[in-house]
């Protein structure tokens, strides 16, 4: 029949409007003081099994926004925000499609570049909310953020952030984002426990080779003499004289009659760089005045001396 | 299927000796003097007809301009002949046109005329086509800097942290207007008068049972509020007839090209979804096989799965709102549109919740995606699915009976598909002339070959049927879509180590996708080096404008915004 389609039509257009009113309610509720607009009602609607009305009453109302959501980048610190949490890399500034970011990087006072930013900048006029530079920073320091009610008058001056309107707590991020926080933070503290478990394990191991190597060391020896405190030779700390006494110098007597080729050469099996910076030269001569028991010559001399070099 | 270009340059050379001069990768290089006779062997004797692609490149030494030519016969179907014309001379370039052999290659060979300022000669209009006329320079040339010109490449040297790094100025500070922009050397902005694009030709007077009538020119758009975006056509009318269409583009040009030349190849992700930002996520789809492609780079298998996910939703909500967007073009103001409107909230709901944003999504990565989603999401994507399902049995129930609907559709616009391939069409408008043309299925990408769905097809190209083809494919992309919910797999979302700044081995490729409107290419030219060489952008919708002006000539003047809004254009890719 002619018309037929038409009224076809139009049945679907009369049932999508008789369901915006009785879809979230029941007639018997037409005339309840609860608003048309009711957040309850609102929900039943916008479902995805939803009907009828779909709108919503902007700005009375307003839609939750999902926990990925991104808009414009901000920086992350820890405790304070004279701390952020970037160490001024500049990948961000580099992956950046439309290069809005600029990083002026910290100095200390002999004008030493620092790993941390002096400046940061983000020209909001050009950013195109893409997210690579949350996405590809190795220090979880700058993130997203889902401020999006940034209306200006002057573009120019406002929409061009520095550190200062840039930084935000991490509380804040971890309130935007729970799940990427509680993410990162599980992956940083999985991280930090491997590297407190792999020192400790080096720890282990560098205490039971010097126990071991001491051991030995006790069983050449018939009668081991009592060690001295070989750290009162100025220029030996713990750590050489703990390898030191690895290699079998325990007493001043011992190290006043050890060559200096051989104290090097214990340090540079030891650590290279170590026998780099170390000038073992002066330690027999210290040693001997130690071992007869020259206490205040010993004294006098090491007051010349520099960390054990003449 | 594989095709043997090395029997073909063979063939070729054969027909007319001399005609290939040389071999680059998997691009035939074809003498300028034999270009048109090849062009028109291959279409003619070995079947090759449909021209998809055409550009160029600007290399130190040379330019290139090319082709990339593929059949529609079912048993060449698949992998086409790529080939290329050398061109020596960068001062005075010119070659032969192939608009009498293609007539779709009218406007792509005005957009290398306008970026390159190669001249193609025998061209019936060799117009500036995405610039003014009038324009200085051709900006694709890598001699022409734009305004705000920095460096060849980002990342800029000023982005580098540095303690000398002084507190940067905005934008406007920073670069003056007048800097880098370059006028015509005789150019007055007061006495300027733009060119027109069509002469009224005042003498067409017409006697119709003896009421004289003028043809008359009319202007639709630029600011209309049916022409999709901001496009203009010139339409030549006698009473209601129409009897030429003149497309006028650019007025959303940005040099997407140039930006994609300056970017990484990383950079060039969120700029995709610029183009079509009606599908965004088939944008980015397009652009990481490409460059996957050339890379010779593995995708997590879950990845897959989910970038099928998200372009399929994509296809089907863009469907949806394509015949949305019809009704309101033929009167129906709003009701269907915003039916439509309801459905895409959905979707874009999940790809919010997905990516982080609705439209600007950047959600593709190089061997992955960039979030993993969790099983609520999938579980509400199922969801989706059925509901949009359930959508669509109500928009065929609304509408495809409707007699005003037929009336106003039938027979208008029609098109055989012979006709269609010439103009290059491709997409549901292709298919719905009755020609089952999918890339999907005739060189298979992502994972596609792995799912079960058919290409609909419909036989006379109208609009009633492509309404039709529109509605029967979001059917399948939601096949599709319930295949992929069941299959999805758990595991990484990422194949290999994610960088920001990955390089990609130097060579050329054009790798085209089925993008809901139709076939998105991107041709990409890499010098080893982590920015690309030259990245072109093969528009589905700016080569189907190409024959809109065949399609309306002969209808009234009301159906003419019908048939833009049947080829479902989106300015954001046509201007680029």
């Amino acid at each position: 029949m002619y018309g037929l389609g038409l009224l076809k039509g139009l049945r679907v257009t009369m049932r999508h409007f008789i369901e915006s009113y009785t879809y979230d309610r029941s007639p018997l509720k037409w005339f309840s003081l609860k608003g048309r607009y009711d957040q309850e009602w609102l929900e039943k609607r916008q479902a995805i099994e939803g009907k009828g009305l779909f709108t919503i009453q902007y700005p009375e109302q307003q839609r939750k926004i999902t926990e990925n959501f991104r808009f414009l980048p901000m920086l992350v610190y820890d405790e304070s925000p004279d701390k952020p949490r970037c160490v001024a890399c500049g990948i961000c500034a580099r992956v950046c499609p439309p290069q809005c970011i600029w990083i002026r990087r910290a100095t200390d006072n002999r004008g030493r570049p620092q790993a941390r930013p002096a400046g940061f900048w983000i020209d909001f006029t050009i950013c195109m909310s893409c997210g690579f530079c949350a996405e590809f920073c190795p220090f979880d320091a700058i993130k997203m953020n889902q401020e999006v009610k940034l209306a200006t008058t002057d573009r120019d001056q406002d929409m061009f952030y520095d550190m200062d309107r840039l930084l935000v707590s991490a509380e804040y991020y971890a309130q935007l984002h729970p799940t990427d926080y509680a993410r990162e933070e599980e992956a940083r503290r999985a991280k930090e426990e491997a590297a407190c478990r792999a020192a400790a394990e080096k720890k282990a191991a560098a205490e039971a080779k010097k126990a071991a190597a001491a051991k030995k060391k006790a069983e050449a020896q018939a009668a081991p003499a009592k060690p001295d405190d070989l750290t009162r030779i100025e220029g030996i700390g713990p750590k050489i004289a703990g390898l030191l006494a690895a290699a079998g110098i325990t007493t001043f007597a011992q190290l006043a009659e050890t060559g200096v080729e051989r104290i090097t050469q214990i340090l540079r099996e030891a650590d290279p760089r170590l026998a780099r910076i170390t000038d073992p030269t002066t330690w027999p001569r210290q040693a001997k005045l130690a071992a007869k028991g020259q206490w205040d010559a010993l004294a006098k001399w090491q007051e010349r001396l520099k960390g054990g070099r003449e | 299927m594989a095709i043997d270009l090395a029997a073909i340059e063979a063939q070729v050379n054969t027909a007319f000796p001399g005609a290939v001069v040389d071999r680059d990768g998997e691009w035939l290089v074809v003498d300028k003097a034999r270009l048109k006779e090849v062009a028109t062997y291959l279409r003619d004797e070995m079947g090759f007809d449909y021209l998809t692609h055409l550009s160029a490149t600007d290399y130190p030494d040379r330019l290139e301009v090319v082709y990339n030519l593929y059949s529609t016969r079912p048993d060449l179907q698949g992998p086409g002949i790529p080939f290329k014309v050398r061109l020596a001379d960068k001062e005075n370039p010119h070659l032969p046109t192939v608009t009498d052999i293609w007539p779709g290659a009218n406007f792509q060979e005005r957009e290398v005329w306008d970026m390159f300022g190669i001249r193609f000669d025998g061209h019936p209009n060799l117009k500036r086509i995405l610039l003014w006329e009038g324009f200085e320079g051709h900006p694709l040339r890598k001699d022409w800097h734009e305004p705000y010109y920095e460096q060849e490449h980002k990342p800029f040297k000023s982005r580098w942290p540095r303690p000398d790094n002084p507190r940067p100025r905005s934008a406007e500070e920073r670069v003056r207007w007048r800097r880098n922009v370059r006028y015509p050397p005789d150019f007055d902005p007061e006495n300027w008068e733009p060119i027109p694009e069509i002469e009224i030709d005042q003498a067409d007077k017409i006697d119709i049972n003896g009421l004289k009538t003028d043809r008359i020119l009319l202007n639709i758009g630029p600011q209309h509020p049916s022409t999709h975006g901001v496009f203009r056509m010139v339409v030549g009318l006698q009473g209601e007839t129409i009897t030429s269409v003149y497309p006028v583009v650019g007025h959303l040009h940005r040099n997407h090209e140039k930006i994609g030349e300056r970017n990484l190849w990383t950079g060039n992700i969120p700029y995709t979804e610029r183009l079509d930002y009606i599908s965004p996520m088939y944008n980015n789809f397009g652009y990481v096989v490409a460059v996957e492609k050339m890379m010779g780079r593995e995708v997590a298998e879950r990845a897959e799965y989910l970038r099928i996910i998200m372009g399929e939703l994509t296809r089907a909500i863009n469907h949806i709102l394509a015949v949305g967007f019809l009704f309101n073009e033929l009167g129906a103001m709003m009701t269907p549109m915003l039916y439509a409107f309801t459905e895409r909230e959905h979707v874009l709901d999940l790809f919010e919740e997905a990516s982080g944003a609705r439209m600007m999504v950047n959600y593709y990565r190089f061997g992955g995606v960039a979030r993993d989603v969790s099983d609520d999401w999938l579980k509400r994507c199922r969801k989706v699915v059925d509901r949009l399902e359930r959508k669509i049995d109500e928009f065929e129930y609304m509408l495809t009976d409707n007699e005003i609907f037929i009336a106003r559709t039938r027979g208008v616009a029609a098109m055989t598909w012979q006709e269609m391939i010439g103009y290059g069409v491709s997409g549901p408008v292709l298919r719905s002339a009755g020609l089952a043309y999918d890339i999907r299925k005739v060189e298979p990408y992502s994972i596609y070959d792995s799912f079960d769905f058919e290409i609909p097809t419909h036989e006379t190209g109208d609009l009633y049927d492509r309404y039709r083809q529109r509605i029967a494919e979001a059917r399948q992309s939601l096949k599709i879509l319930h295949q992929a919910l069941d299959r999805i797999p758990k595991g990484s979302i990422q194949a290999g180590k994610k960088a920001w700044n990955p390089t990609v081995p130097a060579g050329e490729a054009y790798v085209r996708v089925e993008h809901p409107k139709g076939e998105l290419g991107f041709y990409l030219v890499s010098d080893g080096g982590t920015n690309p060489y030259r990245y072109h952008v093969r528009s589905p919708c700016f080569v189907n404008l190409g024959a809109l002006e065949a399609m309306s000539v002969g209808h009234l003047l009301a159906d003419a915004i019908v048939i833009l809004g049947s080829l479902d254009t989106t300015m954001g890719e046509v201007d680029r």
